[in-house]
């Protein structure tokens, strides 16, 4: 790599702003991932990024920051998922289904009957080298807090999500530890969104717990490798973007798939060389089910789906 | 005395099943009480009310005298729950999750002290899992991942432990070892409530026993409870509610 060309490209105060933006939204969303890609929420995290999409708007039109109208939004649809989940006998994947993608069309109707001000391509793609003073703040803020929040109730969460039912046994408040999640998820999705867009915040929520899953089996780890494997795409996404003038949110997403693509190779326990060297060497010791992105497990205490038994004892 | 844990006219349904019709049962504190009926006669059920995972209709549930509520914000009813709830791919250690035991008597941020790490050792040694300390929960077999829970509820240090199928897909050793465990804790006071499909070892563990039937049909001393006569009802009056799901057979 050219180091001139780095220097060059994070020698101006908008690159700067830029990788500020974009490293603190993958900490915060690479923490958060960890739990939503354990739970199964990863579906949640793409309903939440989308809901938001009318608060955005909303606050532009109303000379709100966008932050305060994506967070209500964002609350909202979590809220609406649930309710419609708990009071019919629809699945949550169809629950959530529903109800973000109402809300998301409410959104691009919005922005279609709304004066040329609101930048339809800026909310969903990101407009991370365009951000504002006021923009970079809120971020750091809100930033900071989520960050906080994950890190210092990180066994709570790990408890809600491995055992929710032993949280209720032994008299921890396991729904509201669920509606803090919840509503941290809303808030890194308002953190997010300032950097990679609606549509791409998706991708930081899910793409670097997932990576950190392959390459670890404990929870503490999977919390330390995944937001370093975050920054170290956001520096490298950012930068590339410079290079090759493309698009920055593209780039930094597309290089948290190629991260996940080499552990999903290379990982020491469940990468697919090594599995597949241990199974042509007759072994069949540390293989596991694979990983499932789209099972949508309840919310509700009381609703633990079984395991699947796919254990790897297929004799070759 | 008050009993460890009382259920008076106990009454769940699930949408248009019943599960549990006008249940009564006590457990006295340092008393092992055996649950049996057969796959679908409501005993899960029963513990999940007890433990509020599940509505009630009707009826009303005391654990050491005061509400359910109370017994758990104190951390005084321990529960294993059938095995195949468990997230085998979950990355935690088998120390990790009989650490989880001992949350609700640390403070907000759930960092463990030199006790917590003390108890979850000899919680360990006790069900004979010391080795294992370190395996990722899903490495284990079922008959581990059991006696890891039991664990769990040890280092928890309940007074009021309720136990569902401890012995399905647990070897005779392991199930040896868990029978003696239990006897010490009931021989220190500790209340058990465990539903067995395993009726030849249910008198050496249990005294007193319950035969459920979505109501109880009967109740006493074991070997009166576990007549061929009760059996023959217990067990031969077709499944209770609709078609049983599948846990029986592992
Ligand atoms: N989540 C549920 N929704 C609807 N019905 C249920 C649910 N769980 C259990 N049931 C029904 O309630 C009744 C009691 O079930 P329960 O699981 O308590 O039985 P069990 O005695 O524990 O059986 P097993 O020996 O198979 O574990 C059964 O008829 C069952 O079909
Ligand atoms: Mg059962």
């Amino acid at each position: 790599m050219n180091l001139d060309l780095v220097t060059e490209a994070f020698g101006f105060a908008f690159m700067q702003r830029a990788l500020l933006v974009t490293v603190v939204a993958s900490i915060v969303c690479a923490l958060l991932s960890c739990w939503l890609v354990l739970i199964g929420w990863s579906l949640m995290g793409d309903a939440v990024s989308h809901a938001v999409l009318p608060g955005v708007v909303l606050s532009y039109l109303f000379g709100l920051p966008f932050a305060v109208g994506a967070f209500v939004f964002g609350i909202g649809a979590v809220a609406l998922i649930g309710t419609v989940r708990e009071t019919t006998r629809l699945k949550e994947d169809a629950a959530i289904g529903v109800v973000f993608t109402t809300v998301f069309a409410f959104g691009v109707v919005l922005v279609s009957v709304t004066p040329s001000q609101v930048d339809l391509s800026h909310i969903l793609f990101g407009n991370v080298l365009g951000v504002s003073d006021v923009d970079i703040v809120q971020v750091l803020v809100l930033g900071a807090v989520a960050f906080a929040v994950l890190v210092l109730l990180r066994r709570d969460l790990t408890l809600y999500s491995f055992d929710r039912v032993h949280a209720h046994v032994i008299g921890l408040r396991a729904r509201r530890t669920g509606a803090i999640l919840l509503g941290l998820l809303a808030l890194t999705v308002v953190v997010a969104l300032q950097a990679v867009g609606v549509v791409l915040a998706v991708a930081m929520l899910i793409t670097p717990g997932a990576t950190a899953f392959l390459l670890t089996d404990r929870i503490s780890r999977m919390l330390l490798i995944a937001p370093t494997i975050a920054v170290a795409c956001a520096v490298v996404g950012i930068w590339a973007s410079y290079a090759l003038d493309a698009a920055s949110a593209g780039l930094v997403v597309v290089c948290q798939g190629l991260a996940f693509t080499l552990a999903y190779l290379f990982s020491p326990t469940q990468g697919l060389l090594r599995r597949h060297g241990a199974l042509r060497a007759g072994g069949r010791g540390r293989q596991r089910a694979p990983l499932s992105l789209t099972a949508a497990e309840g919310t509700g205490v009381g609703s633990v789906l079984p395991s699947a038994e796919t254990d790897g004892t297929r004799a070759p | 005395m008050t009993p460890a844990l009382q259920v008076r006219g106990l009454t769940v349904r699930y949408r248009e099943v019943l599960a549990l019709d006008d249940v009564h049962l006590a457990v006295a504190p340092g008393e092992a009480c055996g649950l049996v009926g057969m796959n679908g006669s409501g005993k899960s059920t029963l513990f999940r009310a007890v433990l509020g995972l599940v509505p009630t209709s009707r009826g009303d549930v005391e654990v050491l005298g005061g509400s359910p509520q109370h017994a758990r914000a104190r951390g005084e009813v321990g529960y294993v729950p059938q095995t195949d709830d468990v997230d085998r791919d979950f990355p935690v250690s088998v120390a990790d999750v009989v650490l989880m035991g001992r949350y609700h008597l640390m403070g907000w941020r759930r960092r463990p002290r030199a006790a917590d790490h003390a108890a979850v050792e000899a919680a360990l040694d006790r069900v004979r899992l010391t080795e294992l300390a370190g395996r990722q929960i899903g490495r284990l077999s079922g008959g581990q991942r059991q006696r890891v829970l039991l664990a769990r509820a040890l280092a928890q240090q309940a007074r009021v432990l309720l136990l569902d199928e401890p012995f399905t897909g647990v070897d005779a050793a392991s199930e040896a070892a868990v029978s003696s465990v239990l006897r010490e804790l009931v021989a220190d006071g500790c209340s058990v409530l465990l539903s067995t499909h395993d009726l030849a070892t249910l008198p050496d563990l249990c005294e007193r026993s319950v035969l459920l039937h979505r109501r109880v049909l009967a109740e006493g001393p074991t070997a009166q409870v576990l007549t061929p006569e009760n059996l023959a009802l217990a067990f031969g009056l077709g499944t209770p509610g609709s078609a049983r799901r599948g846990t029986g057979a592992r």
